[in-house]
């Protein structure tokens, strides 16, 4: 099982819980709000060799496009080859998200035009696609991943059209969620490990997530321009 | 949440509301010490308050759109509280585990918005009386399970599109904005697993939603998904990608609040 607990991570860097409620309580301490208040001033110069996503609406837009990049590749890996003992359903259904994913990766690359990232270098060494567990953990990981990401990142937008196609997204990549914990345990589609006491899904800030992310890049991603709120 | 530039935008339209509020200083320092004192689940609304305290009124905008969402909530709650309770969901079943989950998290909504809304100042709607059977067209709402399913999954996928039609009105309200996509995701869960739900009692469908096709329902839930079937997003022709289906699929659409509240009009007497 991927999960050991409320707190457990199912991979290296995965986000701890509390990293989550602290993010969503960021006005709570004085120092957070302080950090949360300091200007943009798009002057943070990016590592070299680093991907810098940029800054405004379109560092949000490259930010999402290179976790689709992920989510995409991955998928194209576990469908080039498939796990030991797949059966015909879970193939379908996979193939299906590894559609999604290609078309979220397709789309944001032709809306950014000359402005989207480059293409990333993944590393799924810690991945055994033979395995069914390997395959449907790390399927779990990125998918409640990406939907704390689009959660997080939807108070970053200024234009309402981009926060109006992440919600377009990030619904489908939710249903992919639910799906995968549902084929790895029956009816952990949304349990405590993912949804508070409030009822509320994970939301998370680029930071947090691009942490859990760099494991599976080869690619170095920088976000010090993006928005702060 | 960058309250010197929410207060900075204020003053755009207000140029007094330095003086409203004490000064920045002060007024960061009240919101930070208020902040402090809340409950985690009222936190995201404390920025809220702040703002009523100085203008006297909430933003109606913002209220209206969470008593949009508590109405939809309150209709979901109560839809699984009395389905729980009848006995539609076979005994000894995981459905039953997954029902319940579903009650509780559609109850904690209906509480957490009702909270988000007093944090606001505003007042919370009151609950409609609902009629699940829609007025006979689902007269087995609760002894037929087949039924139950395809009313609670229009009901999930509803939701869904809900939240996402209303979002950006939101999008000058950092926290609740969060908040709403935090409980837009779950809708959307939840949405997949009742799919699933129904495809295990042999319905034709998939978790996400193909075309605008109604997974087996029929002309009485097609509202619910007419629409669903674009396969262009922001001028992109999402088909030169992939299949024409998965174009559909990889992009949940919006509806309206009119066109919701037309998909629920039968529901609430």
């Amino acid at each position: 099982m991927p999960y050991s607990g409320k707190k457990g991570n199912a991979l290296p860097g995965a986000i701890d819980r509390r990293k989550f409620l602290s993010y969503i309580g960021v006005a709570g301490t004085s120092a957070a709000v302080i950090a949360a208040c300091s200007k943009n001033d798009n002057d943070n110069r990016p590592p070299a060799g680093s991907i810098d996503l940029g800054s405004g609406d379109i560092g949000i837009l490259n930010y999402a496009y290179a976790l689709e990049q992920l989510e995409a590749a991955f998928y194209t890996q576990v469908i080039a080859s498939p796990f030991s003992g797949i059966t015909a359903n879970e193939q379908a259904l996979l193939t299906d998200i590894r559609d999604h994913e290609v078309a979220h990766r397709d789309f944001f690359k032709a809306a950014l035009g000359a402005k989207a990232i480059a293409n990333l270098q993944v590393n799924f060494s810690a991945v055994n696609f033979g395995s069914r567990d390997s395959v449907l953990a790390t399927a779990k990981a990125f998918e409640d991943l990406g939907v704390s990401a689009y959660n997080g990142a939807g108070q970053l937008l200024m234009d309402s059209n981009y926060l109006l196609l992440a919600g377009k997204i990030v619904s489908v990549e939710a249903r992919h969620a639910a799906l995968i914990r549902d084929l790895i345990s029956n009816g952990t589609f949304a349990d405590n490990t993912v949804i508070d006491a409030n009822g509320l899904d994970l939301a998370s800030k680029p930071a947090d997530v691009l942490k859990a992310a760099a494991p599976f890049l080869k690619s170095v991603i920088f976000a010090g321009n993006l928005p702060a709120s | 949440m960058n309250i010197h530039n929410i207060i900075t935008e204020l003053e755009k339209v207000d140029p007094e509301v330095g003086d409203r509020l004490n000064s920045r200083r002060s007024a960061m320092k009240q919101f930070v010490s208020f902040s402090g004192r809340v409950a985690l689940a009222a936190l995201p609304f404390a920025l809220g308050s702040m703002f009523k305290k100085a203008y006297g009124q909430s933003a109606p905008g913002i209220a209206g759109v969470l008593n949009y969402a508590l109405t939809l909530e309150y209709l979901e709650a109560e839809y699984y509280t009395k389905g729980a309770a009848s006995g539609v969901v076979p005994a000894g079943t995981p459905a039953v585990g997954a029902i319940n989950t579903i009650r509780d998290h559609e109850n904690a909504h209906v509480a957490f918005l009702k909270t988000a809304l007093n944090s606001l100042g505003a007042t919370p709607v009151a609950k409609p009386t609902f009629d699940f059977t829609a007025g006979g067209a689902f007269a087995n709402v609760f002894t037929n399970y087949d039924t139950f399913l395809a009313v609670a999954q229009a009901f999930e996928d509803t939701g869904v599109r809900a939240y996402k039609g209303r979002a950006a009105e939101l999008i000058s309200n950092n926290a609740v904005l969060t908040a709403a996509l935090q409980i837009h995701s779950v809708e959307a869960r939840h949405a997949s697993h009742i799919r699933q739900m129904r495809k295990a009692r042999g319905a034709n469908l998939k978790p996400w939603i193909t075309g605008k096709d109604t997974g087996g329902i029929g002309a009485a839930v097609q509202p619910v998904y007419d629409g669903e079937e674009l396969t262009t997003q922001a001028g992109v022709n999402i088909t030169q990608f992939v299949s024409a289906n998965a174009a559909s699929e990889s992009f949940d659409e919006p509806l309206s609040a009119n066109q919701v509240l037309a998909i629920v009009d039968p529901f609430i007497v």
